[in-house]
């Protein structure tokens, strides 16, 4: 096994540094270990290919952005829309994500350990054989998997009892499923949404989903396997038809 | 209480003594008006767009048709259209949709703006004997030039950021697969590669169809996100970012499920039949701090190589806007005019949303040059752009390019019926439909499009040779060579121009 690009990125800027993370994954390079970042922005945007990149910090903003196959590990929170307008591969971060994660992500995984801020997982879409995941330890404020199109958000709460206290779940929603611990109060869905029961198919369909997230995380997956969820869907896959007359 | 029906909008009739029964009329019409029963050709007027298909098919012009056949008892508040807009919401309680641009009858402000010519002092130019330049850079330029001195060879030190070369200052606004069929698309795509400029995708994807002509496309990112990858990025020569569009700013689009065939699914990717919508904001973006993210972001994953234009509609504050686009690393600012065309919109945002176009231009372009910043985008313009004229006064106002769209379907055989969401076109240009796309051979449609496209180039170099300017910068801003025709002062103040005789 080749040893692993580490790279000092303190004090430098995000230009410079998705350049060499950039060349060094083209050239071939398996493994980069990012050491002290701070706040650099655009981590792996649109980045191709299978590598493994370690963030030691906090990354800034668009974290994997238009990104296509590396895993991004973050030991560290991560800031606005990590995930954005992902195409392939994961982000595993041991930590908390700002706003609209997971934004119009149409693949691959997000992983978050702690809690996520305003629009989770917003118009998130699935095409074929592509259904992202936005999995989160913790909770979530307000419209999580707002207009969501596709894939699946996974909230388990941990530490936070309900799972989630925000409002506008799944306004919008018109494709994929919402699926949180617990259950979920009425009067926190948005409009277009629906609270459907989660069945033990439901729960045998994401079990392999759950153990992931908890290996990840040296979580025990087994309360998790064992409990009730509520599942949230669209209404209607039209969200807007009847809206509109001809003139 | 029934409201009954409203009088019919078209009337149609066929000449019998001309008509030979050749049939043509009842193929054509897809919004079926046409039938035949008893071997003779039955007409319902009411179905009847006026698209004009039938009667451009007619090889004997047997067919004529008449506008508001059912007089209204005239009244100038409560208009036809008042009226019967009422009568539809009453039966429906629903927002009206309509096609094509705003249908109002607001002045025209290019109709109010005359061009200059030289006589006598300056002598004008013959663009036939001297070389007229049109070629347009869109993008960053650079404030001040440096050098380095290098045993007698000279080399530019300052770096360039990449600009769009244009042979002519006439793009192709966005309009994506799915709104427009994919022949009429590729249509325009051979045309803008014959004619050195550019097109836009829209927001939908680009079907592989458009890959050979991929260097003259302009990829569109929008709020839906749909389509879009990094592949997909790195195919345009330049990435547009869409805020806002003129017929219908500050909201968001949808693509009706009907439109979404296995085709345009793919292209989007988005599952066959679902509504494919775009949201209002984007969501990435609540601030200009936000933007400017997302154009770094763009930059980024494009490592740098690419322009990204920002397209916003003409909005009250539109020049406070261009000028935190112009600092957040955008290249050009795209400025949607409120006459804008659009496949479908709410009439009450179509109609009574946004500014025109022209004052727009004059606005951010003199708002740009007051902060010192106009250097740092370019301003491409669209939203009602009709011919030649319309396009040098908009270069005279500021502009540095133009977006065309509707005039580039016209071109394809459009006739501004403005039902384009009903998936119907018979034109085959705003349908999926395969026997109405069919109508579109790319080839005779990409001719037609360069036509209009080359016509205006001789035009606009007629008009700067008229007066007496052989390059198109001289011609940018040169607010000097227009005058105004009975504008007020208060708009003539925002244009920066002189009235007529001054």
């Amino acid at each position: 096994m080749a040893e692993p690009l580490v790279i000092d990125v303190k004090g430098m800027h995000y230009s410079p540094l998705n350049k060499m993370i950039r060349e060094a994954v083209a050239s071939g390079v398996k493994e980069i270990v990012l050491n002290n970042v701070l706040g650099q922005r655009f981590i792996g945007n649109g980045v191709r290919g299978d590598a493994k990149i370690t963030i030691n910090g906090v990354p800034g903003g668009d974290l994997g952005m238009f990104m296509s196959g590396p895993e991004c590990e973050v030991f560290g929170n991560a800031e606005h829309a990590p995930g954005n307008t992902m195409d392939r591969g994961s982000l595993i971060i041991h930590g908390s994500a700002g706003d609209a994660v997971a934004h119009s992500m149409r693949g691959g995984k997000v992983f978050v350990e702690g809690n996520i801020g305003y629009r989770g997982g917003i118009h998130m879409k699935e095409y074929e054989g592509k259904r992202p995941i936005l999995a989160i330890g913790g909770t979530s404020h307000a419209f999580l998997g707002e207009y969501m199109a596709g894939g699946i958000i996974l909230v388990l709460g941990i530490g936070h009892e309900p799972a989630v206290e925000d409002r506008g779940i799944g306004s919008g929603i018109h494709g994929g499923e919402i699926v949180i611990r617990g259950d979920v109060d009425d009067k926190l869905l948005g409009v277009g949404a629906k609270k459907v029961e989660f069945t033990d198919d439901d729960l045998v369909r994401l079990s392999p989903l759950i153990e992931e997230f908890c290996g990840r995380f040296d979580i025990d997956p087994t309360p998790f396997l064992d409990t009730n969820y509520s599942r949230i869907i669209p209404a209607s896959a039209r969200p807007f038809a009847g809206k509109y007359t001809w003139e | 209480m029934s409201l009954g029906s409203v009088p019919l909008k078209y009337k149609i009739s066929i000449d019998r003594d001309q008509c030979m029964k050749c049939m043509r009329c009842v193929d054509n019409c897809s919004y079926g008006v046409y039938r035949i029963e008893d071997d003779k050709i039955l007409i319902d007027s009411r179905k009847c767009t006026a698209c004009h298909r039938c009667i451009s098919m007619c090889p004997r012009d047997a067919i004529n048709l008449k506008e508001r056949p059912v007089d209204y008892r005239s009244h100038p508040l409560w208009t036809v259209e008042a009226r019967e807009d009422v009568i539809n919401q009453a039966r429906t309680g629903k927002i009206i949709l309509a096609g094509m641009g705003n249908s109002v009858d607001y002045p025209i402000i290019f109709d109010r703006l005359l061009l200059d010519a030289c006589q006598v002092t300056n002598p004008s130019i013959d663009p036939l004997r001297e070389p007229m330049e049109l070629r347009t850079y869109i993008g960053k330029k650079p404030s001040k030039l440096e050098f380095t001195k290098n045993n007698g060879d000279i080399d530019l030190k300052t770096k360039l950021s990449p600009n769009l070369k244009l042979d002519t200052p006439i793009m192709i606004g966005h309009m994506s697969y799915g709104a427009i069929s994919l022949p009429a698309q590729l249509s325009i795509a051979k045309a803008v590669a014959k004619t050195g400029t550019f097109m836009g995708t829209g927001e939908g994807g680009m079907h592989e169809a458009i890959y050979p002509y991929q260097d003259h496309s302009i990829v569109q990112i929008a709020s839906g996100r749909f389509g879009v990858d990094i592949d997909y990025l790195e195919r345009g020569a330049a990435i547009e970012i869409k805020v806002g569009q003129g017929a219908k700013p500050g909201i968001g689009g949808h693509l009706p499920g009907e439109k979404v065939c296995a085709d345009v699914s793919c292209t989007r990717m988005i599952p066959l039949g679902s509504d494919a919508i775009s949201p209002a904001p984007h969501h990435d973006i609540y601030s200009i701090e936000d933007l400017a993210q997302l154009v770094r972001s763009l930059k980024e994953a494009t490592n740098w190589e690419k322009p990204v234009f920002v397209k916003i509609a003409a909005v009250h504050n539109v020049a406070a806007i261009a000028a935190g686009i112009a600092k957040s690393s955008a290249d050009a600012v795209v400025i949607d005019g409120f006459k804008g065309g659009t496949g479908a919109a709410p009439k009450v945002f179509r109609d009574n949303v946004g500014i025109p176009i022209e004052a727009a231009i004059a606005a951010v372009d003199q708002k740009l040059n007051d902060q010192g910043i106009r250097n740092e985008v370019s301003i491409i313009a669209s939203g009602g752009i009709r011919n030649s004229g319309d396009l040098a006064k908009s270069i005279a106002l500021g502009a540095d390019a133009i977006y065309i769209g509707t005039a580039a379907l016209i071109a394809l055989g459009c006739r501004v019926c403005g039902n384009c969401y009903r998936g119907l076109c018979p034109w085959g240009i705003a349908t999926q439909r395969p026997e109405l796309v069919s109508r579109i051979d790319s080839d005779v449609g990409a001719e037609n499009v360069a036509n209009l496209i080359h016509g205006w180039t001789l035009e606009l170099s007629e008009l700067m040779g008229a007066a007496g300017l052989n390059s198109i910068e001289s011609l940018r801003g040169n607010r000097e060579r227009l005058r105004g025709y009975m504008l007020d002062q208060g708009l003539l103040d925002v244009l920066q121009i002189e009235s007529m005789g001054a």
